[in-house]
């Protein structure tokens, strides 16, 4: 398994937003994280890599393994759980004072991976696995903010695989784009499966649908259900799941 | 004009143009009257600032020649000279004030900002905001008993201490309030790359922010360039060129209200030349924040 997850709570000042959660994601693979809005199902890819605590008064507990190794141990620090697992999130966001290649380089000058030219083939590298190296290799010291919004989006994707992560956390990537940006999205996902372990929060439920091998199904700060997509959306096991695929409420 | 009609039955063509009733008539003058008065007192005050602006151009632009920036104060009485070692030491003393109040007062706005919770960040804001109201003369005293009193003589050193004390809240407000508008998401952009809170200040944070934190500064400069009060106790004055800031030195608030007391009509009118140079230094700090802030705006 690439994370396992045991025991599980985490917390927004005194109020508790996940309960005992228990889960094991394989490697090289696409989960999707469903539920209606305030299930907790961004929370708890933020506990995956430790940007929960960032937010003033969160609280986390439990135990997070990824590739066996607890990222809440006392001697792990948050920097290194962020360099290995990257994330993207909900809205586009590229730094506006700097280039589309200032933005890319960020993570390998934060962590010293790489520079000059090496530096500059991991750019490249990244860009071409983002699927912008194309759209961008002419205006690579233009402002990030040029780009359009899908454009952004898959820079912020460049971004956090200039790091050479393991795992890829997605919060909701593709709901502040258009349909063709979000197909562009998708597709980019699929791709970058063979590559990286992929954890995706949607509210689209045709979203997972079409990307995910599994779903997770998040309700009131707990896992109601998960499993193979396909089987969670044909068969699903609890009453629950089968109003919410079915869009009963959510 | 029956007044018992009901409503959808009412004698005119349609609901939007009523038929002229007392409480309407009524309406429409209160109405009108605001909208004057408002618009007479808001020119009224405006045309105040312009006459004293203009007033100032006419009695001081005629006075002002090459002399009067490059030549120190001729003796009482004796045409000529200018306020050369005045210009001088207003840019020195507000370099001063800036090399004290724009650290202090920035990372006074950091800890408030980004680290500053609970009790001490309140306590410390509170203490932020006294500062910003306490009479500039008292900031003055307070150079003079630390630093003059030591030194046993006027310097521009404890002038420029004052007058960047004077900057400290107001750098630190403004700046505060800059970096709250930043964006949380390129906060968490930098964290989740594996950033520390420390680089993400500096390189992502602060940078979004400069437009603003800039603009803060400049208004805090010019505000003090134009302070009086601290200075009579600090660097005092000088008719003579100085550059050393262990000793007195002029400035323009300082020398324009020597020279506004003098019975010389020369020196008067010199006064007013300086009056003028110092709100032309100050217009121009604001056409530089108005620069700066429509940058700013363009990020967002």
């Amino acid at each position: 398994m690439a994370i396992t997850v045991e025991h599980l709570n985490a917390w927004y000042d005194r109020k508790q937003a996940l309960y005992d959660i228990n889960l094991s994601i394989p490697p090289l693979s696409i989960t999707a994280m469903i539920g209606p809005s305030g299930c907790g199902k961004s929370t708890f890819v933020r506990c995956l890599n430790r940007m929960h605590e960032e937010i003033p008064d969160a609280r986390v507990e439990g135990k997070v393994l990824v590739e066996g190794v607890n990222i809440y141990a006392r001697s792990i620090k948050p920097r290194y759980v962020r360099q290995h697992i990257g994330m993207v999130f909900q809205q586009p966001n590229p730094l506006p004072t700097r280039s589309i290649f200032e933005n890319v380089a960020m993570g390998p000058r934060i962590n010293g991976l790489a520079r000059g030219s090496s530096l500059q083939e991991l750019v490249e590298q990244s860009l071409q696995q983002a699927a912008l190296w194309d759209e961008v290799k002419d205006q690579l010291q233009a402002p990030a903010t040029q780009l359009s919004g899908g454009q952004q989006q898959r820079l912020c994707i460049a971004r956090a695989l200039a790091n050479q992560p393991k795992v890829l956390l997605m919060d909701e990537p593709s709901s502040a784009l258009d349909p063709i940006s979000t197909l562009q999205i998708e597709e980019l996902i699929s791709e970058l499966k063979q590559t990286y372990t992929i954890i995706i929060v949607t509210h689209n439920m045709q979203q997972a649908g079409r990307v995910a091998d599994r779903t997770v199904f998040f309700l009131l700060g707990r896992i109601v259900e998960e499993g193979e997509t396909t089987a969670l959306f044909s068969h699903p096991q609890k009453k629950e799941t089968e109003e919410y695929v079915s869009g009963r409420f959510g | 004009m029956s007044t018992t009609l009901h409503p959808f039955e009412r004698n005119t063509a349609n609901a939007f143009q009523p038929p002229p009733s007392a409480l309407l008539i009524r309406r429409h003058i209160s109405n009108a009257l605001l909208i004057m008065l408002s618009t007479f007192f808001a020119l009224f005050a405006v045309g105040v600032l312009f006459y004293l602006i203009l007033y100032i151009l006419r009695q001081g632009i005629p006075y002002l020649n090459l002399d009067f920036f490059t030549k120190p104060p001729a003796p009482n009485g004796e045409p000529g000279g200018g306020m050369g070692p005045a210009v001088q030491g207003t840019l020195i003393l507000v370099g001063l004030a800036a090399l004290l109040g724009v650290p202090l007062g920035l990372f006074t706005a950091i800890y408030l900002a980004e680290f500053g919770r609970g009790r001490l960040a309140n306590a410390v804001r509170f203490i932020v905001d006294l500062l910003n109201g306490v009479p500039t003369i008292i900031f003055g005293l307070f150079a003079w008993v630390l630093i003059v009193v030591p030194q046993q003589t006027f310097s521009s050193l404890s002038g420029g201490v004052a007058l960047g004390i004077i900057m400290i809240p107001i750098v630190a407000r403004t700046s505060e309030d800059v970096l709250r508008l930043v964006p949380r998401e390129l906060r968490e952009a930098s964290l989740a790359l594996g950033a520390t809170e420390t680089r993400t200040i500096l390189r992502v944070v602060l940078p979004a922010a400069r437009g603003g934190i800039i603009t803060g500064i400049v208004l805090a400069m010019a505000r003090v360039a134009g302070e009086t009060a601290p200075l009579l106790m600090t660097a005092f004055g000088s008719t003579f060129w100085n550059t050393d800031i262990t000793q007195p030195m002029d400035a323009l608030p300082l020398r324009i209200f020597n020279f506004t007391l003098s019975p010389y009509q020369v020196q008067i009118n010199q006064a007013y030349a300086g009056s003028f140079v110092l709100i032309l230094l100050i217009l121009l700090a604001s056409f530089a924040v108005r620069w700066f802030t429509g940058g700013f705006k363009r990020k967002f």
